[in-house]
């Protein structure tokens, strides 16, 4: 599934990472106001990723249930609308609304790391976490997944909280904290300073909150950070994540990627003498 | 990277020349991000790129980060990210070029590509007043005097009126094999529908809010089309699968839809 912030604010863009192959999509991440995020450089290009502070930019969920209703009604996948919120009562409201117009889960943003008083500051306290997901279970009856940072001590104690207090599902993971200073001018590159690494880099830190997760929860776990191919959707898999969720490697491969990964997938399970993706979750787990 | 020469083209452009081995082997329509340090990071389209490395911009004074860059002088840093998106292709036969305001930069660098292309390569250039027609001296040097058409809005200089006031009687009077064009979006959903209405192959450059300017982020997008990533140059036939937004709206910086301003 094509994971959140990327290409998510139209569902004309959508509609081509289906066409590409998505079993699913999540959007950019929405709040109960408009947001512009920061101004430029909101990205760069390091040789093993790309860092990234948007600042949450999005046109507010009164605005996007337009875009909702009209992804729903074109669509033929499963919509995950991405939510954010700076307190639980926000976090409640606008889950709310996106269900009301048609979401058919609800991914809570408790991870991103570069917008203060939201995200990771939300999602790296078990307590205000749990009392973020309890107040949205307490809304909607809709599937709430949970995407988690991996800029914590311990994951597991994270994801715990999280489904003890009602997670229907958690995401792992969102980008790890990173930075980039400009030698020429000895500047940070990014406005906001610090932003979130994505791609290749963080693959293997995926894999290991993903493995390290599936040891100790039981709900399903989506595997986000890094996959550019099917051979790391298969690890994901291996690690105990029951779905994959693929951003950054979209810019290079194109939305295509989505195709070419499943493909990957089933010549793989074909040779193994597998029958079924659900075989391999958590298979790596055995020994 | 240092700046290594400023011009001033006009009251409020100036032309920023600098050394970059990526965007050395830029195509025409291809753009970069520019980076001043402390304010900004902001799309550009290329207006030359040379065998040597030597990479220039034009650059209109309209806010703070273009301010802000008007104030740097030859010698100062800034950062460069690309060459990002496609390129105009090139077609051999009847060409003709409409640029308004700094339109005119990825044309121009175009025009030097195609002249030796083209069977006959009429360029038209709208500004607002004769003070703002950019680059015509070099207009004039690669498509000929003759082939060059300008108009101002205050009749400063050439035929008053806008760069689309001339096409009619021209599309009418002679047949073209492509149509290239870029300046305001506006100007540029005329010259597509007078192409249309003349059936002429057509390519446009557009531009969007940009961030990522790699085909993720979103912030450009027009239609199904990522302005970064697809374009910035669309044929005519994709222009008219995002008609409801070509020269209507554009995403603002919370990805809302506005109008055109």
């Amino acid at each position: 599934m094509l994971a959140s912030g990327i290409l998510g604010y139209s569902t004309e863009t959508l509609e081509r990472i289906v066409e590409g192959g998505a079993g699913a999509v999540v959007t950019k991440s929405v709040g109960l106001k408009a947001r512009k995020g920061y101004a430029n450089p909101t990205i760069v290009q390091t040789s093993c990723g790309l860092i990234n502070a948007m600042g949450l930019p999005n046109p507010g969920i009164n605005e996007f249930v337009k875009e909702i209703h009209e992804a729903k009604t074109s669509l033929n996948v499963p919509l995950i609308v991405s939510v954010y919120g700076f307190a639980a009562q926000e976090y409640a409201a606008v889950t709310k609304k996106a269900a009301d117009a048609g979401a058919d889960a609800v991914e809570l943003n408790v991870s991103c790391p570069h917008v203060k008083e939201t995200g990771s500051e939300i999602g790296q306290n078990p307590k205000i976490l749990a009392e973020v997901v309890r107040k949205v279970k307490a809304v909607v009856e809709r599937p709430i997944f949970v995407k988690l940072s991996p800029n914590v001590t311990d994951i597991v104690e994270i994801a715990e909280a999280a489904v003890k207090a009602g997670a229907d599902a958690l995401t792992a993971i969102n980008t790890v904290k990173a930075m980039a200073i400009d030698t020429e001018t000895a500047m940070p590159i990014l406005n906001n300073k610090i932003g979130g690494l994505s791609g290749p880099a963080i693959k293997p830190i995926a894999v290991r909150c993903i493995y390290e997760i599936h040891e100790q929860v039981k709900v399903p776990i989506v595997g986000c950070g890094g996959v550019t191919n099917w051979r790391d959707a298969v690890e994901f898999l291996l690690a105990g994540a029951s779905a994959v969720q693929i951003g950054t490697a979209i810019a290079i491969k194109g939305p295509s990627i989505f195709k070419a990964v499943a493909r990957g997938i089933d010549a793989y399970l074909q040779r193994k003498g597998f029958r079924s993706v659900e075989e391999i979750v958590g298979l790596s787990h055995r020994s | 990277m240092r700046i290594l020469g400023v011009e001033t083209e006009g009251p409020t452009v100036k032309t920023f020349t600098f050394k970059d081995r990526g965007c050395a082997r830029a195509k025409p329509g291809q753009f970069l991000m520019l980076w001043i340090p402390g304010v900004d990071e902001i799309p550009l389209s290329i207006l030359d790129a040379k065998e040597d490395g030597a990479v220039s911009v034009a650059v209109k004074k309209v806010g703070e980060a273009t301010q802000a860059l008007h104030n740097k002088k030859t010698g100062e840093i800034i950062g460069i990210r690309g060459p990002f998106g496609n390129s105009f292709t090139l077609k051999e036969g009847k060409i003709l070029m409409v640029g308004g305001g700094t339109g005119t930069a990825p044309l121009l660098f175009l025009a030097k590509k195609s002249a030796s292309k083209a069977t006959k390569l009429v360029f038209v250039i709208g500004a607002k007043t004769k003070e703002e027609l950019l680059f015509i001296d070099k207009l004039e040097e690669t498509c000929s005097k003759n082939n060059l058409i300008a108009t101002t809005e205050d009749g400063s200089y050439g035929i008053k009126g806008l760069a689309t006031t001339p096409l009619e009687s021209l599309l009418t009077k002679e047949k073209f094999d492509m149509i290239y064009t870029c300046g305001p979006e506006q100007m540029m959903r005329k010259v597509s529908d007078l192409a249309e209405k003349h059936e002429i192959a057509l390519e446009a450059s557009l531009e969007r809010l940009m961030r990522c300017a790699i085909g993720l982020c979103g912030s450009c997008v027009v239609g199904k089309y990522r302005v970064c990533r697809d374009g910035p140059v669309f044929t005519a036939s994709q222009l008219k699968e995002a008609k409801s937004e070509f020269g209507v709206s554009k995403r603002d910086f919370s990805g809302k839809r506005i109008p055109l301003g």
